[in-house]
């Protein structure tokens, strides 16, 4: 059986993806949750043992940059779509020491 | 013939007989999109004053044979998830709002080598996460057969645009069949290339191992043109492809006798709709009558795509749009406490729905303890499927498979079942778990007039064996009509 | 009380010494106005992707080799997801799987003897930009000017006992990495960052405590501060009959205490998977081969070397190749003088006097060795003055210049022939009765016209300094 999606693992998964849903939306998202892992939960009928887990489909070849200084100033470019920039920087909300 | 009626690849012919001129074909679109788009809604952008200038520069490249290649002087629409320099890109989201990229995708750069003019940004689900583009923060697009049905997703926009006649050819990106899908509802053709064959610099990722950006076009020597012009190794791409058999045009004979076709007989039994089933058994039949040999084979892994995809995808996304925070590019919420409140608030306003739901099943299938259990097992999966696949290309040149399991779904239905929209997409997904090239043909309409598409699966690297498949099988079929028309029945 | 034992483990990041970022073609010099050195990779701007720098693999494997690590021949990058502003992508490509090396050890020596400390894992990963706190409006600016900087960072079992080990050990790390080139491991300037895992338990227990991770460490002092303040206050807590929580503290260097790093939206859980933007790494035999052949000779190796090959002490030979470059240099300076003994002595005293009186550090000092040997020969065939030569070897360690042309130029030279240059001057005196009565008479004008005639005599093969040495010598004689 699918892993029971509580109110406790919402909760976590909405610090983890930085989302602030309201209880009516966290119901919904848990629903939601709960429907597609149930679902999911078909691959555990799966014989997968001994299969490697297939993270790249190629990748038989190295692929490597020199290591050469090919950019120059881009600062304007780079700060042009902050929501908020000083002296150069990107603003943030102060951060914890 | 009208204008808007002639494929890329004529009206580029006729630019370079000096028929006609680059300007008339810009000026073609222009009127197109200013009589249609306020229904059909494709793009979400049009640069009408800069592709006038720009058909000015190409028309003088070409007179001066700098642009010499069979696409020069064609107007060309691109998905909104692909950056162009200087112009906004949204992927239909409201937490790219404002953001202007200033520096290009590399299939941008290709594109103006080949003297194509970039005619605006088409419409898409948000971040290419859908089936219908009515996750687009912007609006939804309508099917330019019926406008009360979808044009598809998540490249809903391009496919839309080139239906209806308001682009020649368009570019759009595939994760899980969002050309593919798209393409068979508005009746046009469109590819997915092999994974790596088409830089995806400047694609804004969605799920980084699946993604492709791929042609879409009136018909299949289109595509064929346009992937020659955006496919080729990118040092900027790490998962770029050295290819060196990219001339796609070439081959396309219109002879496939004594090709084999795979079908896997899993594929049509149930959730099949009766009217898509009869195009795909009849186009089946038109192909056996070319002398190819068509034969059903059995694929076991059917059941676990959709669950593998929706693992690997959620979770790549998951990670991909966490850079989606308010602090270098884009939307911000106007009011926040603090470091996190603002992280949170701007993602939750910024992000819609859908999106939301997939950041968070990937960021719960990779989280602690869940990891092994779900992702692992997905990854595990798509290498058992990937075993299939390439069994199966050892028999066969080419699958058949239906593009989706139904035609256009009308506007509104789908959203208010995810599960039901995400099991639509079953006859699509192993293409990209398995980074092969597919492409969706027209093959048929519906009781109600829908355009049906057959799509054909290749081998990795083998898009001139599904081109040829698809460019014989298309002249069998005949012209298939624009919505104008209605069509003819094929 | 009970005896304690204290027991650490260290996670040492050191930035790497490539031109150029991990994932990026941007600068890594230091010093550039803020965000000059960015580009859309390193903000993690849309759509863009990362590409190896290939330099960063070759010198993570130096380290590992170095360290006796093993090598991970299919390695991945990971994807360690969290938000803080620093990361501009949300996530840090780092490895977590399949690091490229893993089982090394490095050995270290303190008072209480040698001893091995191992090192279970190092991994390549990018390094996060740059946050100051804006005073004015409460607020916080990044640069990304660091972020993509190459690291890696080695993380060794809880081997170590106390403050003495980890700062050898982490002596150790910074000599090698030195050696071979690939940082300069400055803990200063954050080119190398140590965090300290510690716990404690009761002397004998076989079990490990609740361990504790210690960061921004930014000195040897702060480490053994840290390393003391941290023992005492997990004692304390046991003693009081509490346990230790695990948790991350952040050590305040002004305070010279710690304080735990804990907030709610901090889920320290990372989701590591590959990152699917970059294909896997494959390290061929040959290429460790390579490698493996390029390392340096190394500081106990070349110590021993200088003992044997030299006959130089074992604190001196210890002391010459602290630093590499400082050991190349002596190398080439004994070996042009021929005489590695004098070259050996000249660098104890003159150069590590000059290096800490002018506060050069040994990596960036620099002058012709060639100068430096001319000058050991001179003072070793008496054609120089012992004072002259420290006078003129700090302007070759200041200047490199050119320690013949100099003395030649200044007249600085002792003449070789002093018999011929005594009698010559005996010769001219007696010559000039007059002139000398003069001069023994108190008239010190007179000694130009016989140092114009000695001259005259000599040559030119005798200077007008050691002239009037030899000739105030000789007439103090005749006084």
């Amino acid at each position: 059986m699918a892993k029971q999606i509580d109110d406790e693992t919402m909760e976590n998964v909405c610090i983890l993806a930085k989302l602030s849903l309201t209880e009516e939306e966290k119901e919904k998202a848990k629903k939601d949750m709960q429907d597609m892992l149930d679902y999911v939960d078909k691959l555990d009928e799966l014989d997968t043992s001994g299969v490697e887990p297939m993270s790249h489909i190629f990748g038989d070849q190295n692929v490597f940059r020199e290591d050469v200084v090919t950019n120059g100033d881009n600062s304007k470019e780079m700060l042009a779509n902050a929501p908020k920039a000083k002296e150069g920087q990107y603003q943030v909300p102060k951060t914890i020491g | 013939m009208e204008l808007s009626k002639l494929t890329a690849l004529q009206l580029a012919d006729k630019i370079k007989k000096h028929e006609i001129s680059v300007l008339d074909g810009v000026k073609e679109v222009f009127s197109q999109i200013e009589e249609k788009d306020g229904q059909i809604h494709a793009y979400l952008d049009t640069y009408k004053k800069e592709a006038y200038a720009r058909a000015k520069e190409v028309q003088k490249g070409i007179d001066e044979g700098i642009y010499t290649g069979p696409l020069a002087g064609v107007p060309i629409a691109v998905k909104d998830n692909i950056c162009v320099q200087g112009k906004p890109t949204t992927c239909a989201s409201k937490i790219l709002e404002g953001f202007v990229p200033q520096y290009q995708a590399e299939v941008i750069d290709r594109l103006e080598k080949a003297g194509m003019i970039i005619i605006g940004k088409t419409n898409m689900d948000e971040f290419a996460m859908g089936s219908t583009t009515e996750t687009s923060a912007y609006g939804v697009t309508r099917n330019p057969w019926n406008k009360e049905h979808v044009p598809g997703g998540s490249s809903g926009g391009s496919c839309a645009a080139v239906a209806a006649g308001e682009a020649y050819l368009a570019l759009g990106s595939d994760t899980g069949g969002s050309i593919r899908q798209p393409s068979s509802y508005c009746g046009v053709t469109g590819l997915k290339p092999t994974y790596g064959t088409v830089s995806r610099y400047g694609l804004v990722a969605y799920a980084s191992s699946l993604d492709q950006i791929g042609p879409v076009g009136k018909d299949v020597a289109d595509c064929a043109a346009l992937l020659e012009v955006i496919a080729g190794h990118d040092p900027k791409d790490s998962t770029s492809i050295d290819r060196h058999d990219l001339d796609f045009g070439k081959e396309m004979t219109d002879k496939i006798a004594g090709m084999k076709f795979g079908v896997p007989k899993e594929y049509l039994a149930e959730g099949l709709s009766p009217d898509v089933k009869d195009a795909f058994m009849e186009t089946l039949k038109v192909l056996t009558q070319m002398g190819a040999i068509v034969e059903f084979f059995s694929v076991k892994t059917m059941e676990y795509m959709i669950p593998a995809y929706y693992i690997i995808a959620s979770a790549e996304a998951s990670s991909n749009l966490e850079r989606f925070d308010g602090v270098k590019y884009g939307y911000r919420a106007a009011e926040y406490d603090g470091l996190h409140d603002m992280y949170k608030r701007t993602r939750t306003e910024g992000f819609g729905e859908e999106v939301k739901r997939r950041i968070m099943l990937g960021s719960f299938v990779l989280s602690s303890g869940y990891y092994d259990a779900y992702y692992l097992k997905a990854l595990r999966t798509k290498a058992l499927i990937k075993k299939e696949f390439d069994e199966a290309f050892e028999k066969y040149d080419v699958l058949l498979a239906p593009a989706a399991p139904y035609t256009a779904p009308k506007l509104g239905e789908s959203l208010k079942d995810p599960m039901a929209m995400y099991l639509g997409d079953i006859y699509t997904v192993a293409v990209n778990l398995c980074g092969l090239p597919g492409i969706t043909v027209p093959c048929g309409k519906d009781k109600i007039g829908l355009p049906i598409g057959i799509q054909m699966i290749g081998d990795c690297f083998m898009e001139k064996k599904i081109l040829r498949a698809a460019h014989a099988y298309e002249k069998a079929r005949g012209d298939f009509g624009t919505p104008e028309e209605g069509g003819r029945e094929a | 009380m009970k005896q304690y034992e204290t027991i650490i483990g260290l996670e040492v990041h050191v930035e790497l010494a490539t031109r150029t970022k991990i994932f990026c073609g941007c600068s890594t010099a230091f010093g550039g106005a803020p965000n000059t050195h960015t580009c859309p990779v390193c903000t993690g701007m849309p759509g863009s992707l990362p590409v190896l720098n290939k330099k960063v693999v070759e010198f993570a494997l130096r380290a590992g080799l170095a360290t006796n690590c093993s090598i991970n021949q299919y390695c991945k990058f990971d994807r360690k997801n969290y938000f803080y502003p620093d990361n501009p992508q949300n996530y840090q490509i780092s490895q977590l799987y399949l690091p490229i090396c893993h089982d090394g050890f490095v050995e270290i020596e303190t008072e209480a003897g040698k001893k091995k400390v191992r090192i279970h894992e190092m991994h390549m990963e990018e390094d996060a930009g740059k946050l100051i706190h804006d005073e004015w409006e409460d607020c916080s600016l990044v640069d990304y000017n660091r972020s993509g900087v190459p690291l890696i960072e080695i993380v060794s079992e809880p081997d170590m006992r106390s403050a003495d080990e980890v700062i050898a050990y982490l002596e150790k790390l910074r000599c090698t990495m030195q050696y071979l080139g690939v940082s300069d491991c400055k803990l200063q300037e954050g080119s190398m960052r140590a965090d300290v895992n510690l716990s404690v338990r009761v002397a004998g227990s076989d079990t490990l405590g609740t361990r504790t991770e210690m960061k921004n460490l930014n000195s040897f002092k702060a480490i053994a501060h840290a390393i003391e303040g941290e023992r005492e206050r997990q004692i304390e807590l046991l003693e009081m009959g509490r346990s230790v929580v695990q948790e991350t503290r952040r050590w305040d260097d002004n305070k010279e205490s710690s304080h735990a790093m804990r907030s709610k939206e901090d889920a320290k859980d990372y989701r590591y998977f590959p990152d699917p933007d970059l294909p896997p790494i494959h390290i061929s035999d040959e290429w460790i081969q390579k490698i493996r052949e390029e390392l340096p000779e190394f500081r106990e190796e070349k110590a021993a070397r200088y003992q044997e090959e030299f006959g130089l002490p074992e604190y001196d030979s210890r002391i010459l190749t602290e630093s590499r470059h400082l050991a190349a240099l002596f190398e080439e300076v004994a070996g042009l003088c021929g005489n590695p003994k004098k070259a050996a002595n000249w660098f104890m005293v003159e150069v590590l006097r000059l290096m800490k009186d002018k506060g050069v550090e040994a990596e960036k000092v620099r002058f012709t060795p060639q100068h430096l040997a001319d000058l050991l020969e001179m003072v070793d065939k008496k054609q120089i003055s012992p004072q002259n030569a420290k006078k003129i070897f700090e302007k070759v360690f200041d200047e490199d210049i050119d320690a013949v042309a100099y003395i030649e130029e200044h007249g600085l030279k002792i003449v070789e022939d002093t018999g011929l240059l005594t009698s010559t001057i005996s010769r001219i005196l007696d010559e000039n009765p007059g002139p000398l009565s003069e001069l023994l008479g108190g008239k010190e004008k007179v000694m130009g016209f016989f140092v114009g005639q000695i001259m005259k005599e000599m040559k030119g093969k005798a200077n007008p300094a050691s002239v009037r040495e030899a000739l105030l010598a000789e007439v103090e004689k005749r006084k």
